[in-house]
């Protein structure tokens, strides 16, 4: 009996993962009498507030107005439930793959068998190893010029005298972290600017706040500078700043990357100097991408998004239009 | 002195104090603590502040622990108790209102205790393994979390809710105060009543105490209701510290820092015997860990290693066996001999 009622409840509660897990997925109902274009997307999960707005971009570029049926599966950041859901779009013949990479590995068979299927792929922001010839292009941003961008800002305003930055890095690892800090230190060569220290803050927002907590404790009031790799960590460290007895935006000038509502806002009460954009919103430029391989055109290998930058007027400016 | 060596507590308490020594060695700062705008400020404080939601998180691990259960949907009811209570502010009208915020944070605690009794529920009730009963809402919770925000970050500007982890009472950070009221709350709730004892002897052996008339469904049932609030709570102190419901990060592997601290401060993961005071212990341990890597300045790409590397050595002090063998190395000490035919063996095994 008690076995029984311990099935009962497991069932009862993978029936509600379950239906919690696909509760989001598959937008856009078939129908019309034009040709519909099926895609299949394969979404890393919903790890921030830029992938949310990634999503929402995509979802609505491939709306049934826009002739197309989304078939959006989210992984949950793991590569295994990726490829899976790519095979699944290969058995239900979609007429094209889109698949943000969770990891940069092991495509290579998923993808053979997508082409003996004659089914295009194509890479959305994040990019594989594999060869060229399995997929027809990638769309995404450039995470080593959003570095330079934001490099070239610091150089420019603070480079001329010396000054002592720290650096909040990203995931460890994870690409946006390595590029970005690629990017930034190959544009504050040669200047006055020194690295004091370079933590990671996971990308977030609460160990943003706590690894510039243990900088201020250790350098006390030397910091002048800080990049931050993403809005949020920038976000978690103002907390820390003020909690020191610091004006962020003044004592410490803040860069950051991303150009998410919340770092707009910062931006435009002054409290952070200068943010540079990684543009979520890729869906358009992906389905057009789409439209144009199926209709046999030929595509670049690589589109880069327009990463824009902001200084406070640009914020305030920018701000009411915002949409992430 | 041979006695303070026994006591359990003194191979946490010297891993921290070594910690602590360490960081000071480095920075002589670390230990500075000034008093900035009527409010103390320094690492130390820092410490005491960051480690209030896992210290919410650890204490219900440890009692979760001791009837030989587990919680691993911690981290996942702290993202939903912040979601829930950012949400209800956000939508507010009257976000700086002090009774908003308290409507915010009760619904945000109210929501985990459920979650906590249905984990209690499937573990005492229902008889389902605790490792794969919190393992559903672990899962799932975070889901339902980032049902209630969208997927997006909630954020919100409310001075009330703020108050909770960046104001000062008496100088000392809200947070901690909030985390040593749960720690005296917890303490007189198991050391002052029966349910300690009573615990205690569920985890020990649980026929043997339902046969002596414990009545030990009810017991675990509400300790894991007990840990679903605690962990509700430490929600809403994360949210506060960053005025946003970040459900994708909020209490992200918390779950493993608990159970970590827990037994760091010498809780058998075998259940029966449980130490508050270890778990506290065990708890700034890690917090102090962690401030340990950015004073040392330890590289981002070996900050695991060296954490594990901690943990290992804490551990090993632990072992009994291991420091038999560490003595071992030293001359032998006068050992107390028995004859075989004169003492019976009964009486030595139940005084090993």
């Amino acid at each position: 009996m008690k076995k029984f009622l311990a099935g009962i409840a497991v069932v009862g509660v993978l029936a509600l993962a379950l239906t919690g897990c696909s509760g989001g997925g598959a937008g856009g109902a078939a129908g019309g009498a034009k040709k519909i274009i099926t895609v299949g997307f394969a979404q890393t999960g919903s790890e921030s507030g830029w992938r949310a707005a990634n999503t929402l971009s995509m979802k609505s570029a491939f709306s049934t107005k826009n002739g197309f049926k989304l078939i959006f599966n989210a992984a949950d950041n793991k590569p295994e439930n990726q490829i899976a859901a790519v095979h699944s779009f290969i058995n239900q013949g979609v007429d094209a793959i889109v698949i943000a990479a969770v990891v940069t590995t092991g495509w290579d068979d998923v993808l053979k068998e997508a082409k003996a299927a004659k089914i295009p792929v194509i890479l959305e922001d994040r990019t594989i190893d594999a060869s060229p010839s399995l997929y027809a292009s990638w769309i995404g941003d450039d995470f080593t010029k959003e570095g330079v961008t934001a490099g070239a800002w610091a150089a420019k305003t603070l480079g001329a005298t010396a000054t002592n930055m720290v650096v909040l890095e990203g995931t460890t690892g994870s690409s946006p972290a390595i590029d970005r800090a690629k990017g930034f230190s190959s544009s504050i060569a040669g200047t006055k600017i020194t690295t004091l220290d370079s933590q990671t803050g996971n990308f977030t927002r609460a160990d943003g706040k706590t690894v510039m907590e243990g900088f201020l404790q250790k350098y006390g009031k030397k910091i002048n500078l800080l990049f931050a790799q993403n809005d949020d960590m920038g976000l978690g460290a103002l907390d820390a700043i003020k909690a020191a007895g610091e004006t962020p935006g003044t004592d410490i000038q803040i860069v950051s990357i991303d150009g998410t509502h919340d770092g707009l806002t910062a931006l435009s009460t002054g409290e952070f100097n200068y943010v540079v954009e990684c543009n979520p919103l890729l869906g358009d430029k992906v389905a057009s991408v789409v439209k144009d391989v199926l209709a046999g055109k030929a595509v670049d290998k690589a589109y880069t998004a327009v990463d824009g930058a902001f200084d406070k007027a640009a914020a305030i400016a920018a701000l009411p239009t915002r949409k992430y | 002195m041979t006695r303070i060596f026994k006591h359990r507590l003194i191979w946490p308490i010297a891993a921290l104090v070594a910690l602590i020594v360490l960081n000071s060695i480095s920075r002589p700062s670390f230990l500075s603590i000034t008093i900035t705008r009527g409010q103390l400020y320094g690492s130390l404080i820092d410490i005491l502040r960051d480690s209030a939601p896992l210290m919410l998180v650890a204490l219900g691990m440890a009692l979760v622990i001791a009837t030989r259960g587990i919680d691993l949907s911690v981290g996942a009811q702290m993202a939903i108790s912040g979601s829930v209570a950012l949400t209800i502010i956000a939508d507010s009208k009257t976000p700086n209102s002090l009774g908003t915020v308290v409507v915010a944070i009760l619904a945000g605690v109210a929501i985990t205790l459920v979650f906590g009794l249905w984990n209690g529920f499937l573990v005492a009730v229902v008889g389902i393994q605790p490792i794969i009963a919190t393992l559903v809402l672990m899962l799932a919770g975070r889901g339902i979390a980032l049902l209630i925000t969208g997927g997006f970050i909630t954020t919100i500007t409310s001075t009330p809710y703020a108050v909770l982890s960046q104001g000062h009472v008496l100088g000392f950070p809200v947070a901690f105060l909030v985390s040593a009221i749960a720690i005296a709350i917890v303490t007189v709730l198991v050391r002052r009543t029966a349910l300690g004892v009573l615990t205690e002897a569920v985890g020990i052996n649980p026929s043997a105490s339902r046969l002596a008339g414990v009545r030990s469904r009810g017991i675990v049932w509400s300790l894991y209701g007990l840990s679903g609030l605690l962990a509700g709570m430490a929600g809403i102190l994360y949210s506060s510290n960053i005025m946003a419901a970040d459900a994708n990060n909020a209490g992200i592997n918390i779950e493993l820092d608990a159970i970590l601290a827990v037994v760091l401060g010498g809780t058998s993961l075998a259940g029966g015997k449980f130490t508050l005071a270890g778990t506290v212990i065990g708890v700034f341990i890690i917090q102090t860990l962690t401030s340990t890597i950015t004073f040392l300045g330890v590289p981002p790409a070996v900050t695991p290693v060296f954490k594990a590397v901690v943990v290992i050595i804490v551990c090993l002090s632990q072992s009994q066996r291991m420091r038999g063998w560490i003595s071992g190395l030293r001359p032998p000490k006068r050992l107390v001999v028995t004859t075989p035919n004169e003492t019976p063996i009964a009486t030595n095994r139940t005084t090993a």
